[in-house]
């Protein structure tokens, strides 16, 4: 009975915690700040699991032909609902302005929202952003009403222009997509994060769940993630790993860590030694 | 003169009887229209006007949806 009324106590104490830290991108407001990709699943039944158990409320998808020989196979929208999850449509695989934007038109057209993720990539082997084309599309989209998403370089200055630009969020990559080599740049992730007046979510490279910690240790508003948890051995289980990664760096984050010595420092009074 | 369009969806050439609607095309390819957007030479063809464009002879179309990604 005491320890119903412990858990009680603990769950309510959890709820407060996290329904007083929410964020907001573009005028809407999230409790979780773990946005989980879509990609690289088993089956559709194992990723829809996975956002379960990662409690996202946003997942990203991408946009692609239908398959006109196969009209009739099962689709993303059967297995993960867009009424319950924030779709949020990426351009993964546009190498430049012109086609991101037309695939993010075509994305309005399905989904019917505003809200989407902008990635131009430079070449195949990095995956890493074309900033010059990334930049053009950000001014584009923002012009025709879009509220774009940004994944970008760990670069102060292009996280400024970006959100000059219209960027809504800016997302640094904290290694390349799909490493899983963890957060490579603390210091540069930092610096645009204190620069921002828009969130900043780290958006690819996390491995495990020490990494998505790291992100929201250096403050970051939230981290997307795909491959960590879609590759993962057991995905569902990674899945809860990363929900509770994320939401330990945050509330680490703002209880302000301790400060770093260069030699020990003992936890046990000196006085009264025997 | 053909009683059919030819016409491109996806890369891909077709030919579908002359005079249908956008969502008809979508209908005969077994697709739900509420589900998918369409692009038609490049432009977007809005959902509320799919019943009324006319699939026209030479059309390049591009059906997509949603699916996986990261």
């Amino acid at each position: 009975m005491l320890m119903d009324e412990a858990a009680v106590k603990q769950r309510t104490l959890d709820a407060a915690i996290a329904s007083a830290d929410r964020w907001s991108v573009a005028g809407r407001t999230f409790t979780s700040r773990l946005i989980v990709g879509t990609g690289k699943y088993k089956s559709f039944s194992q990723n829809a699991q996975a956002v379960e158990a990662s409690g996202a409320e946003i997942v990203t998808v991408a946009v692609r032909r239908i398959n006109i020989s196969d009209p009739k196979q099962p689709m993303l929208i059967d297995f993960i609902d867009p009424k319950k999850v924030t779709y949020l449509p990426n351009t993964a695989g546009c190498f430049t302005a012109d086609e991101a934007v037309r695939t993010l038109r075509l994305a309005r057209e399905a989904g019917g929202w505003t809200l989407v993720k902008l990635e131009v990539l430079g070449e195949a082997k990095t995956l890493y952003p074309d900033m010059r084309e990334t930049l053009k599309a950000t001014e584009t989209l923002a012009g025709e009403g879009f509220e774009p998403m940004v994944y970008c370089v760990d670069d102060p200055i292009a996280a400024r222009q970006l959100e000059e630009a219209g960027a809504v969020a800016i997302m640094p990559l904290g290694a390349p997509i799909g490493s899983g080599l963890g957060i490579q740049n603390r210091v540069t992730i930092r610096l645009i994060v204190e620069g921002a007046k828009v969130p900043v979510l780290v958006d690819a490279g996390v491995g495990t769940a020490s990494d998505a910690a790291v992100a929201m240790e250096l403050g970051c508003d939230g981290v997307l993630m795909n491959t960590a948890i879609a590759e993962a051995k057991d995905p569902v289980a990674m899945a809860r790993a990363m929900k509770l990664a994320v939401e330990a760096g945050r509330i680490a984050y703002r209880a302000g860590r301790m400060g770093q010595r260069r030699y020990a420092d003992p936890s046990s009074p000196l006085a009264g030694l025997i | 003169m053909d009683e059919t369009a030819s016409i491109t969806v996806n890369g891909e050439p077709r030919r579908v009887p002359r005079g249908i609607s956008v969502a008809d095309l979508a209908l005969e390819l077994g697709l739900e229209p509420t589900r998918v957007a369409v692009e038609r030479n490049l432009e977007i063809v809005p959902r509320s006007t799919l019943g009324q464009v006319e699939v026209e002879d030479g059309d390049d179309y591009e059906i997509v949806t949603f699916v996986g990604g990261g």
